[in-house]
C-alpha cells in the first residue's frame, strides 16, 4: 500500500514549513515535497505607500536579516532617485550588511545546526538544541553566542537597535560614523577572528563523521547563482549576477540588477506559497539553481581577504568544479563569517570612513527601480514601480530562500529516498530529512513574505492520498 | 486704585483637583491648569491657534455640571471646582485614544514621525496599552502630489490644526474638512490634489503643526521627521503687534 509521510512543522528553521514524503505501493519513496504554508502579502500592501517608506517597511519581512532587506530596498530607492550615493555611505552600508551576515550565519550554524553535529543526528530530539549544547559543550556554545553578539552589537551601534534599525535610508545612511564607535568595533575584531578560526578547525575535523550525510544531503548537480564584482570577487553589497554549472563553468555572467528578469523566471505550484524561481534559458524545472553561502563560494574567483582565501582554497578541494553537497553550506557559512570579519576591519580602516557626507537627496527621477544585494541566505531582489508622485504602484520581491526552492525539494527527495523506507518513521531518518532543509538555512516566513513562528511537520502519504503516519514537533 | 479693582474683578479663584488657583476671566481651565503645573491631555489644542474643542481629550468634571466640559474652551469662573483626573476621566480618555487608533491606520514602527509623535507619546502617557475595539482598517489614499510635502490620511486624526494654522496664521485657507462623520477628511482647496492647489504657498506651517505623521516632508525616512512648533506663538504675537 502506498503512503505519505509528513514532517510538520519543520524545526530549527526560520518560519513554518511542512514536508510530505510520498511512498509507492512497495513502500519505497516515490516523491517528496517541501511546502511553505503561509503568506503575508508584502508585495501587495506596500502599494500606495510613498517609496521613501519602503526600506523600513520591507525590513519587517525578516527579524533575522532585516539589514539585507534594508539594503536591497534602499538600493532600489537609490535607483528610483537615480542617485549615486556617497562612497562613505556605501562603506557604512557594507559594514552593517557584513555584521548581519556574521550574526545570521552564527545563528544558523551554532544555534540551529550545531546540535546535529555535536550531539548527533540520532540524539533525543527533545534535547537536541542549543540548551543541551550549552550543557555539553559550553565553550562552543559560548563562542556561538559571542560571535552572534559581535554582529548584533555592530548593527546596534550603527543603527540604534539590533533589529529593524532605520539607519539605512534611500540615498545613503542617516548618520555618519563616530570615531569612538569605529574604535569600539575595531577592538572587537581580534576575539571574533579567534572564534571563527577555532570553529573552522573543529568543524573541518568532523567531516569524516558524516560521509553518508555529505553524500546525500542535497548532493546533486545544479546551477549556482550569486553576485560578484567585475573581478569575480566575493561581494555582498553590490555586483552583477553570475551563474555557474555543476562543473564550475560560468554559464552567465555580468548580469545587471536591471536585467534580472532576462535570466530568472518565477513558477508557481499549487501546494506551496513559495514561488519557484528558475534560470530562464534552461526552463522550468530544469533551470534549478542554488544561492547562498555555498553558491557564492562556488561562483567566485576569490574571496578578497587573506584568511578567507586560504580557507576557500581548501573548500574548493571538496569537489571537482563546484562543491555540490548542501551539507557544505555550513562550511561555506563559516568561511563567509571569516571573510565578513576581515572585511569589516578593512572597511573601518578606510581613510574616508568618518566622512560626514553620507547621504544623497533627490526626488524620484525614474519610475522603476531594482535593488539587488546578497543576504546571508542568498541573492535578494527588490523591484519597485512608482507613479510620478513617488507612490509605489507595484513591487516584486525575490527572496533568497525562494531561489533555493527547487533545490530544497530535490534535496528532501534525495534524503528521503536514502533514509526513509517502509512505513515507519524513525527519528533519525526524520531528522536527516529535516537537516537537509536546515543546511539551506531557509527563511520561510521571509521567502513567502509569510506570517508565523515555527517548525516542522512530516507526513507519510499513500498514493490514494491517505496520511499513514505523521510527526509534529 | 481703579485699575487695581478692575484687575481684581477680572481675577477668578477656583479649585483644580483640590488646589486653590486663580486666573483671569478670559483664561480657560486648561490655561490655568497649565500655569499651575496640572497636566490635562490635549491633541487638537496648540498654543498660538484658536481653540477647537474637537479631540475631547481635555474633558474635565466641573462641580454642578452634569456634563463633562472641554478644558480648552471652558473659561474659568469664580468658585469653580474642577476635577481633571478622576477614574471616570482616565477611563474616558483611554477610550477616546483607542477609538482614534482604531479609526485610522496608525503603524508607528514604519511612520516618519515615530518617536516624535504627539499621538504616540500621549497614548503612552495616558496608559493606553492595547486597542480593545476592532480596527476599521480604512482604505485611505496618500496624496504625494505636492512637490515638497505629502499627506497620509491614514494617520490623520482630524484635529484641524492644519486648517486653523493655514487660515489664521498664513491666511491662505488652503485646508478644510470635507464630509461628515467617518467620511470626514481634510482636503486642499476644492478637493483637488495638493500639488494642484492654487492657494497653497508651500510655507509648511501645516506640516509642522500636525501632531502625527499625516503631514510630512518628502524625502524623510522612518522616524526622521520631527516637527518645529516653537515659531507659532511668536508669529501670532508679531502679527498682532503689527496690526495695532
Amino acid at each position: 500500500m502506498a503512503r505519505e509521510i509528513v514532517i510538520d512543522p519543520v524545526t530549527r528553521a526560520e518560519g513554518h514549513g511542512k514536508i510530505t514524503i510520498h511512498l509507492d505501493e512497495q513502500g519505497f519513496v516515490q516523491d517528496a515535497r517541501f511546502h511553505v504554508t503561509q503568506i503575508r502579502g508584502f508585495e501587495k500592501f506596500c502599494e500606495g505607500r510613498p517609496f521613501y517608506e519602503m526600506p523600513a517597511l520591507m525590513a519587517r519581512i525578516c527579524g533575522i536579516c532585516p539589514v539585507s532587506h534594508l539594503i536591497a530596498s534602499a538600493k532600489a530607492c537609490d535607483a528610483l532617485m537615480a542617485v549615486s550615493i556617497p562612497m562613505t555611505a556605501q562603506y557604512l552600508r557594507r559594514i552593517m550588511n557584513l555584521a548581519q551576515l556574521v550574526q545570521s550565519h552564527a545563528l544558523s550554524f551554532f544555534h540551529l545546526a550545531s546540535p546535529d553535529f555535536l550531539l548527533g543526528l540520532d540524539y533525543d530530539p527533545a534535547q537536541r538544541n542549543i540548551f543541551k549544547l550549552i550543557e555539553e559543550n559550553p565553550n562552543i556554545a559560548r563562542d556561538g553566542i559571542r560571535l552572534r553578539r559581535f554582529g548584533q552589537q555592530i548593527i546596534e551601534w550603527l543603527g540604534g537597535k539590533r533589529i529593524h534599525p532605520g539607519w539605512i535610508v534611500p540615498g545613503g545612511v542617516s548618520e555618519p560614523l563616530k570615531p569612538e564607535l569605529r574604535d569600539k568595533i575595531l577592538a572587537e575584531i581580534p576575539e571574533a577572528l579567534a572564534i571563527i578560526q577555532r570553529t573552522l578547525d573543529w568543524f573541518k575535523r568532523t567531516f569524516d563523521n558524516y560521509p553518508e550525510e555529505i553524500r546525500t544531503f542535497a548532493n546533486f548537480p545544479s546551477l549556482f547563482m550569486g553576485m560578484v564584482n567585475d573581478k569575480g570577487e566575493l561581494v555582498h553589497y553590490d555586483g552583477k549576477l553570475r551563474f555557474v554549472d555543476a562543473a564550475g563553468k560560468i554559464v552567465a555572467d555580468g548580469i545587471r540588477a536591471e536585467d534580472y528578469q532576462k535570466v530568472i523566471g518565477e513558477a508557481v505550484e499549487p501546494w506551496s506559497y513559495l514561488k519557484f524561481p528558475y534560470y530562464k534559458p534552461m526552463g522550468y524545472p530544469d533551470g534549478m539553481y542554488r544561492v547562498g553561502p555555498l553558491a557564492r563560494l562556488n561562483i567566485i574567483n576569490f574571496c578578497g581577504t587573506p584568511r578567507a582565501d586560504a580557507e576557500w582554497a581548501e573548500f574548493r578541494e571538496l569537489g571537482r568544479g563546484a562543491v555540490l553537497s548542501s551539507f557544505h553550506y555550513h562550511y561555506a557559512r563559516l568561511i563567509e563569517i571569516l571573510n565578513g570579519i576581515e572585511r569589516i576591519e578593512y572597511l573601518l580602516n578606510k581613510p574616508d570612513i568618518l566622512s560626514t557626507h553620507v547621504r544623497a537627496h533627490a526626488a524620484p527621477n525614474r519610475l522603476e527601480g531594482i535593488g539587488m544585494a546578497e543576504a546571508p541566505r542568498g541573492t535578494l531582489i527588490h523591484h519597485y514601480h512608482i507613479n510620478e508622485d513617488g507612490i509605489i504602484t507595484k513591487a516584486n520581491l525575490i527572496i533568497a530562500t525562494g531561489h533555493n526552492n527547487l533545490a530544497m525539494n530535490r534535496g528532501v527527495l534525495q534524503a528521503a529516498k536514502h533514509f526513509v523506507n517502509g512505513s515507519k518513521l524513525t527519528e533519525g531518518a526524520l531528522n536527516r530529512v529535516e537537516a537537509v532543509i536546515r543546511t539551506f538555512d531557509p527563511c520561510l516566513s521571509c521567502s513567502t513574505h509569510a506570517l508565523g513562528q515555527m517548525p516542522l511537520h512530516i507526513q507519510l502519504i499513500g498514493p490514494d492520498g491517505e496520511v499513514l503516519d505523521q510527526k509534529i514537533r | 486704585m481703579k485699575d487695581r479693582q478692575q484687575v481684581l474683578s477680572r481675577t477668578k479663584t477656583l479649585k483644580i483637583d483640590g488646589h486653590d488657583v486663580s486666573g483671569r476671566e478670559d483664561e480657560t481651565i486648561l490655561d490655568v491648569a497649565r500655569e499651575n503645573g496640572i497636566f490635562i491631555p490635549t491633541l487638537c489644542q496648540l498654543d498660538g491657534l484658536s481653540a477647537h474643542g474637537g479631540c475631547r481629550l481635555c474633558l474635565v468634571e466641573v462641580k454642578g455640571s452634569s456634563k463633562l466640559l472641554p478644558a480648552c474652551v471652558t473659561h474659568v469662573a469664580e468658585g469653580m471646582e474642577v476635577v481633571t483626573n478622576s477614574e471616570r476621566l482616565i477611563e474616558y480618555r483611554r477610550m477616546i485614544m483607542e477609538l482614534i487608533f482604531s479609526e485610522g491606520n496608525h503603524v508607528c514602527a514604519v511612520c516618519v514621525v515615530n518617536g516624535h509623535c504627539e499621538l504616540q507619546s500621549l497614548a503612552q502617557r495616558i496608559g493606553m496599552t492595547h486597542v480593545t475595539v476592532p480596527y476599521l482598517y480604512p482604505r485611505r489614499v496618500v496624496d504625494a502630489s505636492h512637490e515638497r510635502y505629502a499627506l497620509d490620511r491614514n494617520r490623520c486624526i482630524l484635529c484641524t490644526r492644519c486648517v486653523r494654522v493655514c487660515d489664521e496664521i498664513e491666511g491662505a485657507h488652503t485646508w478644510d474638512v470635507s464630509g461628515r462623520g467617518i467620511e470626514a477628511r481634510i482636503v486642499t482647496d476644492l478637493n483637488q490634489p495638493w500639488g494642484q492647489s492654487e492657494t497653497c504657498t508651500s510655507c509648511g506651517k501645516c506640516v509642522n503643526v500636525c501632531p502625527t505623521g499625516a503631514l510630512f516632508e518628502k524625502g524623510k525616512a522612518v522616524a526622521e521627521m520631527s516637527k518645529k512648533r516653537a515659531f507659532l506663538p511668536y508669529l501670532t504675537l508679531m502679527r498682532e503687534k503689527r496690526s495695532k
